[in-house]
């Protein structure tokens, strides 16, 4: 009797961005955290000489955005023991894994975009290689760090202490994934070097992750 | 455990002739808890719910919510909601499927009696049409004419159990 696949993670999607649309707790605490941290390393650089840090300085912005989103983006499943609900129902867990990764993907592309100006004012940040190339970096990175964040977010939010475990489960793994991240999106600032290899790891990654994560979810859902 | 909340320590729990996992579309559940979100509408929880057994109609939603005494066109947020309404809007959330098991946890809890009342009448017309009713409550009167056994636990001991007849109640 349950719905199709897809159609259950677009109505997972769609459910949590109108809570997320209602409420902004999520996005005004990523969006003010990515902030300081631009602001202040601002300070810290000058404008000529932050090239080189770049790639390392828009990632830190993200990742701990990110993080922090993750966390939030699980709490209000269980206000009201909401999740209960849809572990009773017929709808499959993998459903809600993915609504849940495709929800928190947009809204983190959506603060990369509102950023990005940012960047550009305070860094004079100006791409020397292509940039559909940074464009992918930053697709494939962000992807990469929301569908394993998901995954561990999920993992560590029945625990005492879930704002603590998620960046201890999330970061040590995601560490490969963050230094092709940084490299590549390095390399396509400065133009020394062509980012294909990180690419080709980024994507890797993602796939080899993606279909982990999804194998377990369920058991990680239903675990007590 | 028979929501397949909790897994067994040893056995099966088979609803219907099926493992209790398999039948989760023919269950209702109703919690302590009310199991919605507080950002949204009665009915937008609904569909939201709705959708994952399936059901993309509001007639079954709307019908859900009349039979609790709820709006459905009314637009507040639940977390706007009195806690007797959320206790309804949780039992519609329980039915719109019609279920052929409800377990029910304290049900009547935080409505006034009036509506327990209304409640336990609508229980009953369900229990009538051939749904199985699992209800966990510390208010036995108003099982009176609803349940058909009971089993009375103290301290996680069965301590009675038997058929229900309006002198136990």
């Amino acid at each position: 009797m349950s719905a199709p696949f897809t159609k259950l993670a677009w109505t997972n999607v769609s459910k949590d961005l109108r809570l997320e649309w209602r409420s902004r707790d999520v996005f005004n605490s990523m969006m003010f955290f990515a902030l300081i941290v631009v602001v202040v390393f601002s300070f810290a650089f000058e404008r000529e000489d932050s090239k080189p840090v770049m790639g390392g300085l828009i990632w830190i912005a993200f990742l701990f955005s990110t993080t922090m989103a993750l966390n939030q983006s699980w709490a209000r499943e269980l206000r009201n023991g909401v999740l209960d609900a849809y572990r009773v129902s017929p709808a499959p867990a993998e459903a809600l894994f993915l609504g849940k990764c495709l929800g928190n993907f947009i809204l983190i592309v959506l603060l990369e975009c509102l950023m990005a100006p940012l960047f550009v004012i305070f860094y004079n940040l100006s791409s020397v290689g292509p940039l559909w190339q940074l464009v992918l970096v930053t697709l494939l990175g962000t992807w990469a760090l929301v569908v394993n964040g998901t995954f561990f977010a999920a993992m560590s939010i029945r625990t005492r202490n879930r704002e603590l475990m998620l960046p201890l489960l999330l970061l040590p793994i995601s560490i490969p994934a963050v230094l092709s991240m940084v490299t590549g999106t390095a390399q396509v600032l400065s133009g020394d070097g062509s980012p294909n290899v990180q690419l080709k790891f980024l994507a890797g990654f993602c796939v080899i992750f993606t279909t982990a994560c999804f194998l377990l979810f369920e058991t990680v859902l239903n675990a007590e | 455990m028979i929501a397949g909340l909790n897994e067994p320590t040893e056995g099966n729990i088979l609803i219907y002739g099926i493992p209790n996992k398999q039948a989760l579309d023919r269950m209702g559940y109703m919690a302590h808890a009310p199991l919605l979100y507080d950002e949204l509408s009665g009915m937008e929880n609904l569909r939201f719910f709705a959708q994952l057994y399936g059901i993309s109609s509001d007639a079954p939603l709307t019908k859900a919510m009349e039979r609790v005494g709820l709006d459905p066109k009314l637009e507040r947020r639940v977390g706007q909601y009195s806690q007797g309404m959320r206790q309804r809007l949780s039992l519609a959330r329980a039915i719109f499927h019609e279920p052929k098991l409800l377990l029910l946890d304290e049900p009547f809890s935080n409505v006034d009696p009036d509506s327990a009342l209304q409640i336990a009448t609508l229980l009953a017309g369900m229990r009538s049409g051939g749904a199985t009713i699992l209800l966990v409550t510390h208010q036995v009167g108003l099982l009176a004419n609803l349940a058909d056994e009971y089993l009375m636990l103290s301290h996680g001991q069965l301590i009675d159990h038997g058929p229900m007849t309006r002198g136990q109640a």
